[in-house]
């Protein structure tokens, strides 16, 4: 790189010359973030509460083991160490959470918002020292396009969840019944949302064509990029809505399991 | 005719310090005209550097209450002056005087980028053919008009210092249009690693929201070039399938 030693001035943490409120959008990321972390670990340690009739918790989902008829193999094995804690949603929120914890655009918020590196643009930062993800341990975070695989995946089974929550039983006859709670629209739209933030992925967008510099030979690799360009475009958006309403769909199966709130049919 | 005070930097490399200047403004000027102004009433010997007062020369850049900004660009009417107006030289560059800085770095940081090299013509009389839907990604990176607000902004720079490690958003804006334009067939990526220093950028955006030409740095340039880094060097499935 072009060698460069003339003395330039740094900053010391906070100083700036901005009158804006530059702090207000890194702890507004601190808090949204903050509170969902702690609500999810909460709600995955508790192992209890997470279906209500044909609902299944997306915190909880697959259930690869465990006690719900939602689960795929059964209840919890037997040669799970009794002194381990179990929990259904450990065994698979660490995907859908590497994959957040990857993402392009978190990393650049939390970046900024819990290690204030920057803390805002054009503030100066608590530390000199600084190797980005040029090197150990962030160049780790180059294994995204892995978790954006399971998120695919994931993608499809919170699709048949939702699937699942427009079947109900039948009070007289016992029969299985065709139908919409508002916990099925709950659980449909955190698909959808979950689904907006990750097709607008910057891994997909890179692996459909974004990789290639010639688009048109392939006009399927060109519809496929600009489709995904577009959910790009509100990466951040659909990052902080489908977060949110994640949470919202556990602590809504939650509540109606333990009957603090009751499930509306609509049809 | 509106009043409001500026406070601007005057100094060289050995030092200096903040000076202000009550002035007047009238509807419509932007921050230049005012600096224009005083230079012209009050501090004949202020250095600033200016050419086209159109947004278009990359010129006039630096720092308008702490945010790096284009001086001609910034109209009165959108900053408060109830407040002094700050005025400061960029600060990831070497200062020469007052608003005025020494950019040069950046043109020995261009030189060291590959240069395009076209493959072979596509007709007997040495002619290419492109398709408009393969040139528009690298189109919206030649609206740059190489202000260095970014460059400026950007905290590897800027905090860090990595100019010898680091070539910074604009050039890797400028490798970006190099390496998806459709004609190129040299490679970067093993450069883009090591030489230019890809991965000090730690996506925090801040070139994105300087950028006067509005163009997405960050997410049209940087993150697609890094996940051609990873294909190449992190990828271990594509490493074994030798895709
Ligand atoms: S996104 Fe990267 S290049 Fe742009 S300012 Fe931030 S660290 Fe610098
Ligand atoms: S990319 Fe934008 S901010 Fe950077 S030099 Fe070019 S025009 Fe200026
Ligand atoms: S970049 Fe955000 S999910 Fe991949
Ligand atoms: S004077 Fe040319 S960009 Fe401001």
């Amino acid at each position: 790189m072009a060698s460069f030693d003339v003395p330039v001035t740094s900053s010391g943490f906070g100083q700036t010359s901005r009158r804006d409120a530059w702090w207000l959008q890194p702890v507004a990321t601190f808090l949204g973030l903050s509170a969902f972390i702690v609500y999810s670990t909460w709600a995955a340690f508790q192992g209890d509460h997470y279906t209500y009739q044909g609902y299944l918790s997306p915190f909880y989902s697959p259930e690869i083991f465990g006690p719900s008829a939602h689960s795929w193999f059964g209840p919890k094995p037997a040669w799970w160490p009794a002194w381990l804690l179990f929990s259904p949603a450990l065994l698979i929120l660490w995907a859908p959470g590497g994959f957040r914890f990857t993402c392009y655009y978190y990393r650049g918020a939390y970046y900024k918002a819990f290690w204030a590196d920057p803390p805002s643009c054009a503030v100066g930062e608590p530390r000199n020292a600084y190797r980005g993800e040029h090197s150990f341990p962030l160049i780790l975070q180059n294994v995204h396009r892995y978790f954006l695989y399971l998120a695919l995946a994931f993608i499809l089974i919170l699709a048949s969840d939702a699937w699942k929550a427009m079947w109900f039983t039948n009070a007289e006859t016992g029969a299985a019944e065709w139908g919409v709670g508002v916990g099925t629209i709950v659980l449909t739209l955190n698909v959808v949302f979950l689904g907006s933030y990750t097709f607008g992925c910057h891994s997909l967008r890179h692996l459909v064509g974004g990789g290639r510099d010639i688009l048109s030979s392939s006009p399927l690799a060109l519809k496929l990029w600009k489709r995904v360009t577009w959910f790009n475009c509100r990466h951040m958006r659909f990052a902080w809505i489908s977060l949110f309403w994640v949470g919202f769909s556990d602590l809504y199966v939650r509540l109606c399991s333990m009957g603090i709130w009751s499930d509306w049919r609509i049809l | 005719m509106p009043d409001a005070t500026f406070r601007i930097w005057r100094g060289d490399a050995s030092g200096g310090a903040l000076q202000e200047y009550p002035t007047f403004y009238e509807n419509g000027m932007v921050v230049l005209d005012v600096i224009h102004k005083i230079q012209a009433e009050q501090a004949q010997d202020l250095a600033c550097r200016w050419n086209c007062k159109a947004g278009k020369c990359g010129s006039c850049s630096a720092e308008i209450n702490g945010k790096p900004k284009l001086m001609c660009m910034t109209r009165m009417s959108d900053l408060d002056v109830s407040q002094p107006v700050t005025v400061q030289p960029m600060q990831t560059f070497p200062l020469l005087r007052d608003l005025v800085t020494n950019v040069e770095w950046n043109y020995r940081v261009k030189q060291e980028i590959k240069k395009l090299e076209p493959r072979k013509p596509d007709a007997p009389d040495g002619t290419w053919r492109m398709q408009q839907a393969d040139v528009e990604r690298a189109q919206e990176f030649r609206k740059c008009i190489e202000c260095y607000l970014c460059q400026d902004v950007c905290h590897v720079l800027r905090e860090h210092h990595k100019h010898n490690e680091f070539a910074g958003p604009r050039f890797l804006i400028h490798i970006a249009q190099l390496e998806m334009n459709p004609l190129d067939v040299a490679d970067r990526v093993p450069d883009l690693k090591d030489r230019h220093g890809l991965g000090y950028c730690n996506i925090t955006k801040c070139c994105t929201k300087v950028c006067p030409e509005e163009i997405t740095i960050t997410d049209n340039a940087i993150i697609p070039l890094k996940e051609r880094v990873v294909d190449r060097f992190y990828d271990p499935l594509k490493k074994l399938f030798g895709g």
